[in-house]
């Protein structure tokens, strides 16, 4: 049983920003890697809130307000761009978007 | 209890989230992501920042989760399907990982972070948090809600098609 501290709370998040981090590496298709970016955003949340938490101060809790309002944006941009990218390659797999290669 | 419940998470969001890295198929890796997300609000009402775990829910697994499952069916992806990982992004994938966790543990163990009694003596009721918003944190507010503005124009711009800017895609 691992007691609720600090650490814990930042190895965990450092845990599940690893996990996102190997998703956007190895993953090719483009939905999961943007899936797998906010579970990196989700983490780094994490970790403030345990900081904030931890120190007896709401600013941590408050970043963590403009950091889901950023993130909301972000999605709603993000989805847009692979949309239209779909609509003119025809594709999302990230293999096959290398037109800047030649 | 507290730690039980801290454990019962952490062991939760940790396998949520190593489902939306492995699922084969794409849904399912939504899926994951949605049960991770509610896994961290968990984690967000223990830590005292219950107004926080309430938002997380609704932004994220309300709109956002929302947003991918509607882009899947709208894109149709041929089968879904996940394609096997290369041997090399797997080594340098894991490399990666391994130092980062190298990193964070050495962060852990090593570092004089200050000890301070877990109470919290800021409160964490909506009207502390409007107090902070509105005064100390005013600029960002406005400058947040310019960057929706932006956002949700440059959605509208980006999906719509508008005759004679076919060029600028």
């Amino acid at each position: 049983m691992i007691p609720l501290t600090l650490n814990a709370c930042l190895v965990l998040s450092a845990v599940l920003f690893a996990l996102g981090f190997l998703g956007v590496l190895l993953r090719r298709n483009t939905l999961v890697i943007y899936m797998c970016l906010e579970l990196m955003l989700v983490a780094s949340t994490l970790a403030l809130v345990a900081f904030s938490h931890f120190n007896g101060t709401l600013d941590g809790n408050v970043f963590v307000f403009f950091i889901l309002t950023v993130a909301a944006a972000e999605v709603a941009v993000g989805l847009a761009i692979i949309v239209a990218l779909f609509r003119k390659r025809h594709t999302i797999q990230v293999d096959e978007l290398n037109s800047l290669k030649n | 209890m507290t730690d039980l419940l801290f454990n019962l998470f952490a062991v939760f969001t940790v396998a949520c989230a190593a489902g939306v890295v492995l699922c084969r198929n794409t849904v399912a890796s939504a899926l994951s992501l949605l049960l991770c997300l509610i896994g961290v609000a968990g984690l967000f009402a223990l830590l005292n920042a219950v107004l926080l775990a309430v938002l997380l829910v609704f932004v994220y697994a309300g709109a956002v989760v929302a947003l991918f499952l509607f882009i899947i069916m709208l894109l149709d992806v041929q089968g879904g399907e996940r394609l096997p990982f290369k041997g090399a992004t797997l080594a340098s994938g894991v490399l990666a990982v391994g130092l980062l966790a190298t990193g964070v543990l050495s962060l852990a163990t090593h570092a004089r972070l200050p000890a301070v009694a877990a109470a919290s003596p800021a409160g964490s009721t909506l009207r502390d948090y409007a107090e902070l918003l509105f005064t100390q944190y005013m600029l960002p507010v406005q400058v947040v809600g310019f960057l929706l503005l932006a956002a949700m124009l440059g959605v509208i711009v980006l999906s719509k098609k508008f005759a004679g800017l076919e060029d600028i895609k």
